[in-house]
């Protein structure tokens, strides 16, 4: 039987612009551009793109153009294109349907239902351009309470602190999911900015030890490439539980992309399937989380904090509250819209909630069980920009890790296609003819770019609201108002509507 | 607290002594020239032989807690009595031998060493354990495993040899080997088809594994006092995953 399916994108090549280069042909990694030797002339396959315009961005005489295809079918709200499209694809091969990047749906984003005070009049507002200005945030379990002798000096214990320069990290992005270039640019940025980077679960690469300083380790559930020298490497280890965009389920890297160079981080053979089990298979319960917490002090002798990692689903808050009681130095919560190697799209579209609630939630509930200085609380899962991260602190988080984002400093467009393992960016993906398209170097310059225009921003926001320190907003949720918001979603998010 | 250092053996004294602190002891005498270390009274005390920076010899008297010897990196450790839940976990490199029971996720995650029990064990013994390169984790099991035992194996041999099995008695763990992938279980004796996971097979052993076996039950005998001999003696199954793929066709593309 015959199955119809539209082209998601048309390519318009220019004829009397193209010059038959071919250098569309060897930008395209997923066909859409050949060269037709018998007529001498470069074609395309629309068919097959993807939308990613790499090709639109190398052509050197600007003959191409990517666009949409209109909707070519009848118009209806419920039966949309891409809801027929996924029915198709599922009766003819009987399997899981798969996608790569953050949830697409339309889910109310509350970011963009909340708004930051300014200083007018009855307080002035700071110039950040002139006066000094601290973003300098501090992650790890704080003490109740701090002594200090006459001499000053402090006569309290502190629990390991890790000091960062800008309270964004870049998320957790295994070797084997991103490429070894693309971590490379995360951790000479991180080091640059003073702030973190995380391995994902894939184990550390020999040649970024040398980053370790800014390195956060990651163990879930597959435990690969986790060893006594991995834990030490670097400065906080993190415990995954789940993520954003496929809570509950584990991870399947075939074995075509466990290649000679990621079987030695992963410590695994080549060519062999890493499975990741849903469970971590030693932790049922919050008390057998408590247990791996402490293994894991215990084999880095109290050093480094620990931080663990959940998505943000329907118990999050007590799920969270559970966590800082079972001895988590970091909490980490990763929201619906945080995005993924490959997952099942019914999973990413579907489950968990929006990172805003999850957050007011987590911080409310430990501030009224008395607890919030025992944990840091970290943040996932869409952060866009300083405005999102501005936010994210005045409801409460210490600290954001941001994945897309750092991504789109590299290059991506957001089409969608890392489970493919084709990311014509080089970014997604193991194919080492891809893989050089991103140079460290010019990564890492541009993230460190991203992050300096970032924290500009913040001061600036911060200097408007009349304070010097990050400390001064955090959850300090008067800063923030909300709009078109019901009476729930303000009591949820501990904030009022505007004007009020 | 430590008794004496002669001949380089330290003991301690672990009754009452919370494991913060036995470890911490623990890691100090890891970092002197002592080699051998005897834990008396030891009573639930977890993270035993964890993050230690040379291997030490670790005679256990009394019942460890949970995760012993997680993460270990080659240590040798022997314990006079039962262990608890998830011992060996992650376990890169050394031997535990326990002279007892053992309880659930028995070697979770190994990537090397070995593990004898040489009693029974509980739930998901030798779930995910792995191998790489040179490293290829052991696990013998002198009685019987709970159900779910091998569960998700991506290498290293398990061995179950169902000694303490009374006349007419066999395994009664079901889901063996379920979403099994790579590494091998040596079976004493047989069980039925309803009692192994989907993903695994049932093969007579070939040469090679009859040198495996050998030398693995040997050892095993020599820590526990059998005849390797007699144990050999009864026929043996060879577990398999019968797919390396055993997910490879859920996805629509």
């Amino acid at each position: 039987m015959k199955t119809y399916m539209p082209n998601k994108f048309i390519v318009e090549r220019e004829a009397d612009r193209c010059i038959q280069c071919q250098v569309c042909v060897n930008q395209c990694s997923f066909d859409a551009h050949y060269y037709d030797a018998d007529d001498d002339e470069v074609r395309s396959l629309k068919e097959n793109c993807v939308g990613c315009h790499r090709c639109v961005l190398f052509c050197p005489t600007k003959a191409l153009n990517i666009r949409q295809t209109p909707l070519e079918y009848r118009e209806n709200y419920n039966w949309r294109s891409e809801v027929i499209e996924d029915i198709i694809k599922q009766a003819e091969t009987g399997g899981m349907l798969l996608t790569g990047m953050g949830n697409d749906k339309g889910q109310r984003v509350y970011w963009d239902h909340l708004v930051l005070n300014a200083s007018q009049v009855t307080n002035p507002s700071i110039d950040p351009l002139r006066e000094p200005m601290e973003l300098t945030t501090y992650l790890g379990r704080k003490p109740d309470c701090v002594e200090v002798d006459p001499t000053c000096v402090l006569g309290t214990e502190l629990a390991p602190q890790i000091k960062l320069d800008i309270p964004v990290m870049f998320s957790a992005m295994s070797y084997g999911a991103v490429s070894l270039n693309v971590q490379e640019s995360l951790a000479r940025a991180a080091t640059e900015m003073g702030t973190m980077w995380n391995t994902g679960e894939g184990g550390l690469h020999p040649s970024l030890y040398k980053y370790g300083n800014n390195t956060i380790v990651q163990i879930a559930s597959g435990r690969f490439g986790v060893h006594s020298e991995y834990m030490h490497a670097g400065r906080v280890v993190e415990i995954k539980i789940g993520q954003g965009a496929k809570p509950g389920i584990g991870g399947h890297l075939p074995g075509e992309k466990v290649s000679a160079e990621v079987s030695t981080t992963r410590m695994i053979p080549q060519g062999s399937d890493a499975l990741s089990p849903a469970p971590q298979h030693d932790i049922y319960s919050i008390e057998d989380l408590s247990q791996l917490i402490y293994a894991l002090k215990e084999a880095t002798n109290y050093t480094k904090p620990i931080s663990v990692k959940i998505a943000a689903v329907h118990n999050a808050a007590a799920i969270g509250s559970g966590m800082v009681r079972a001895g988590a130095d970091i909490i980490v919560l990763d929201g619906l819209r945080g995005a993924t190697g490959a997952a099942p799209k019914v999973i990413r579209d579907n489950v968990g909630i929006p990172i805003e609630m999850a957050l007011g939630a987590l911080d409310t509930r430990l501030r009224q069980e008395g607890i919030r200085n025992l944990a840091s609380i970290v943040v996932a899962g869409g952060i866009r920009s300083s405005g999102d991260v501005a936010k994210a602190v005045a409801l409460g988080a210490d600290a954001v890790y941001i994945g897309t984002a750092a991504l789109v400093a590299l290059g991506c467009t957001v089409c969608q296609q890392c489970h493919t393992g084709k990311c014509a960016w080089g970014i997604c993906t193991s194919d080492l003819a891809l893989t050089k398209r991103i140079n460290p170097e010019i990564g890492a310059r541009r993230l460190v770019n991203l992050l300096r225009g970032w924290s500009l921003e913040i001061k600036d926001l911060l200097g408007g609201m009349g304070v010097n320190a990050l400390e001064s907003l955090r959850g300090n949720r008067l800063h923030l108002r909300a709009i078109g918001l019901s009476d729930t979603e303000l009591d949820i998010l501990g904030v009022r509507m505007v004007g009020d | 607290m430590i008794e004496n250092k002669e001949n380089s053996v330290a003991k301690i004294d672990a009754e009452g002594v919370l494991y913060k602190e036995l470890n911490a002891q623990l890691r100090e005498i890891a970092s002197s020239d002592t080699e051998k270390v005897e834990l008396h009274n030891v009573c639930g005390q977890r993270y035993i032989g964890s993050d230690l920076s040379k291997p030490l010899d670790i005679e256990i008297f009394g019942t460890p807690g949970n995760d012993l010897g997680a993460f270990m990196n080659g240590s040798r450790i022997f314990v006079h009595g039962n262990a608890q839940d998830c011992c060996g976990n992650t376990m890169n490199e050394g031997e535990i031998v326990i002279h007892g029971h053992g309880g659930d996720i028995m070697g979770l995650s190994a990537r090397g060493g070995k593990i004898f029990v040489r009693d029974d064990v509980g739930y998901r013994a030798g779930i995910h354990m792995k191998e790489y390169q040179e490293k290829k984790p052991v696990l013998v099991i002198g009685g019987a495993a709970q159900d779910f035992v091998g569960e998700y194996m991506a290498g290293g041999v398990l061995v179950m040899l169902g000694l303490n099995h009374e006349e007419g008695q066999s395994y009664k763990a079901k889901y063996i080997g379920t979403g099994m992938h790579a590494g091998v279980i040596y079976l004493r004796g047989s069980v039925e088809d309803y009692q192994l996971g989907r993903e695994v097979g049932v093969a007579e052993l070939d040469e090679n594994d009859h040198q495996v076996l050998e030398r693995l039950v040997g050892e095993f005998s020599a820590h526990f006092d059998y005849q390797a001999g007699a144990i050999l003696e009864q026929k043996f199954i060879k577990l398999f995953p019968r797919f390396l793929r055993p997910y490879g066709r859920l996805y629509a593309y």
